[in-house]
């Protein structure tokens, strides 16, 4: 029991441990607050903007949130559409895989052009950077049902779509709840991109102007924010994969996931 | 006439291009093989020579290049809907109970598929009733990943029966288990065959499986695979374990290995 309870707090501990460290390391050395702030310094700046913090945190939640919606629902139906017909997959495969080589960056730009900047590219940016594992681990679950089971069912007559909803889907949700927990991360990553290249508004935006009034604390108090975030709708999927596909874990299935 | 018939049977599978011949692989060739309604048929033969191809050219998963494929006088052009398959890999449905997995013919093959829902008990009570009759009493709640190699298999034999099929096609479905565990399922197998009285094709690479459950064993050549000899087996039945080290048997497999020596080295 105790070493359980250890494996829960572990993560707090560690995280406790750099905080003070940081604080230590900055005190110490007396480095420049422009440089680098201090921890209390950096959640004191949280303290001191929360009003514009918990606004542009908002934003960006819901920018995120809005393409990480777009990009499951397509990427889920992208992703049967590939697992099930090779033609769709081979002609698909490479131009993704192209696709998701571009550095996002370089393309923000365009969507401004395209849409005009923030909420609508930020929501766009994240909606590209999270699509493609999406797309590619509910493809696999799909791709790779045995054969031996295919022909369980179709010696008694299944068609090709009770084989999609008795075996495909239940057998890839494993592979799809593992890249959420990756594509939701990937999505605040994208909406902050967009926001700090391209954005009216959004924690993005809010350490564009910071950087430019060189408040670093702000800054820091940014990326906190952000990272905080992140890691709280990791832990929502995580929970939820837990939840549904628990027996993936300890069955034989081995879940891979493709990262983008 | 015959429950099966097949009759000069080739098939080819086609490689995709670039793949060694582009002309594809001959696995079978002027295969023929007549079984009448509730026989147990056992298929030995080499690794390679078109046995589970045998098997779902019989079920209508695929079809014969060439040569007449018959089930209960009707030609097979699709897949028969009244078969049974069970295979060396369990493949059970790691999210479904032990019982669900059972029960997942019944939620394709009607009419049970329309009744599915509203006599669900009904049908549960049938699943907790064969997974006793084969030593799985208790175990139907049970998650598949839970159960050992060979109750696995026992699982997979009542999937393969509980929609009562006539036909019981089985590749090789104890040749991942031990001797011992083995040999257990030859009884409880040789059990649902003669509650049944169903048809059953065996394929296996165990010629003392082969004569304990089969009425005729039957031989096939290295690929391209054809029949090239069969043998009656008139032990009476129920057969008992015991038996197979009496001295009929052990002389019956014997003879058995001798002719398939010959029939290999001379095609
Ligand atoms: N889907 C396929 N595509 C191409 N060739 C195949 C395919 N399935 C089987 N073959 C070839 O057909 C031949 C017969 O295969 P089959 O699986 O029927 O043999 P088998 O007698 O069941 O062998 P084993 O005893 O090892 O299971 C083999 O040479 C194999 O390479
Ligand atoms: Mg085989």
């Amino acid at each position: 029991m105790k070493s359980k309870w250890l494996e829960i707090a572990s993560p707090w501990l560690l995280t406790l441990v750099l905080i003070l460290l940081w604080e230590a390391v900055v005190n110490i050395f007396g480095i420049s607050r422009i440089i680098m702030p201090s921890a209390s310094e950096s959640f004191y700046a949280i303290y001191e903007y929360r009003v514009g913090l918990l606004q542009s945190a908002l934003t960006t939640l819901y920018a995120t949130l809005l393409g990480f919606g777009a990009a499951v629902v397509i990427g889920v139906l992208i992703g049967i559409a590939i697992g099930l017909w090779r033609p769709v997959y081979v002609a698909c495969y490479p131009l993704m895989v192209a696709f998701n080589a571009i550095p996002k960056v370089v393309i923000v730009p365009i969507f401004v052009l395209w849409i005009g900047p923030g909420l609508q590219t930020a929501s766009l940016t994240a909606f590209v950077l999270c699509f493609f594992p999406i797309v590619v681990n509910m493809a696999v679950g799909l791709a790779t049902i045995e054969p031996e089971l295919k022909d369980v069912l179709r010696a008694l007559g299944a068609k090709e779509r009770d084989i999609v909803i008795k075996v495909g889907i239940p057998r890839s949700l494993p592979y799809l709840f593992a890249s959420l927990k990756i594509a939701i991360t990937l999505a605040f990553v994208g909406a902050v991109i967009a926001e700090t290249v391209a954005g009216s508004d959004g924690v993005g935006n809010l350490m564009l102007i910071a950087s430019s009034n060189f408040n670093t604390p702000l800054m820091f108090a940014g990326i906190i924010v952000i990272a905080a975030m992140a890691t709280a709708m990791y832990g929502i999927f995580a929970i939820l994969d837990k939840r549904f596909t628990g027996w993936a874990t300890r069955g034989a299935m081995n879940v891979a996931t493709a990262g983008g | 006439m015959a429950y099966i018939d097949i009759e000069d049977v080739d098939l080819v599978y086609r490689n995709s291009a670039g793949h060694e011949a582009a002309d594809g692989t001959l696995a079978l060739q002027n295969t023929s093989l007549k079984m009448e309604r509730g026989e147990f048929v056992a298929l030995v033969g080499p690794s390679g020579c078109g046995k589970s191809t045998l098997l779902k050219i019989i079920s209508g998963l695929i079809r014969a290049n060439k040569g007449k494929v018959s089930v209960g006088g009707e030609p097979v052009t699709k897949p028969l809907k009244i078969v049974g398959m069970a295979f060396q890999n369990a493949s059970l449905l790691p999210w479904r109970s032990t019982r669900e997995n059972v029960l997942l013919p019944l939620e394709i093959v009607e009419p049970h598929r329309q009744k599915f829902r509203s006599e669900k008990a009904k049908y549960e009570a049938m699943a907790n009733e064969l997974l006793a009759t084969v030593g799985l009493e208790g175990f139907g709640d049970r998650a598949p990943w839970q159960l050992s190699g060979g109750m696995q298999q026992r699982a997979q034999l009542c999937r393969a029966l509980v929609h009562e099929p006539d036909l019981l096609l089985l590749d090789e479905p104890f040749g991942a288990l031990d001797a011992f565990t083995r040999e257990e399922l030859w009884d409880v197998l040789q059990m649902l065959y003669l509650k049944r009285k169903c048809t059953v094709i065996l394929v296996t690479h165990d010629l003392r499986e082969a004569v304990y459950l089969a009425d005729t064993v039957y031989v096939m050549s290295a690929r391209p695979g054809r029949v090239i000899m069969d043998r009656k087996i008139d032990l009476p039945r129920t057969r008992k374990l015991d038996d197979l080290y009496s001295r009929d048997i052990a002389d019956l497999i014997q003879d058995l290995r001798h002719h398939i020596n010959v029939a290999k080295s001379d095609p």
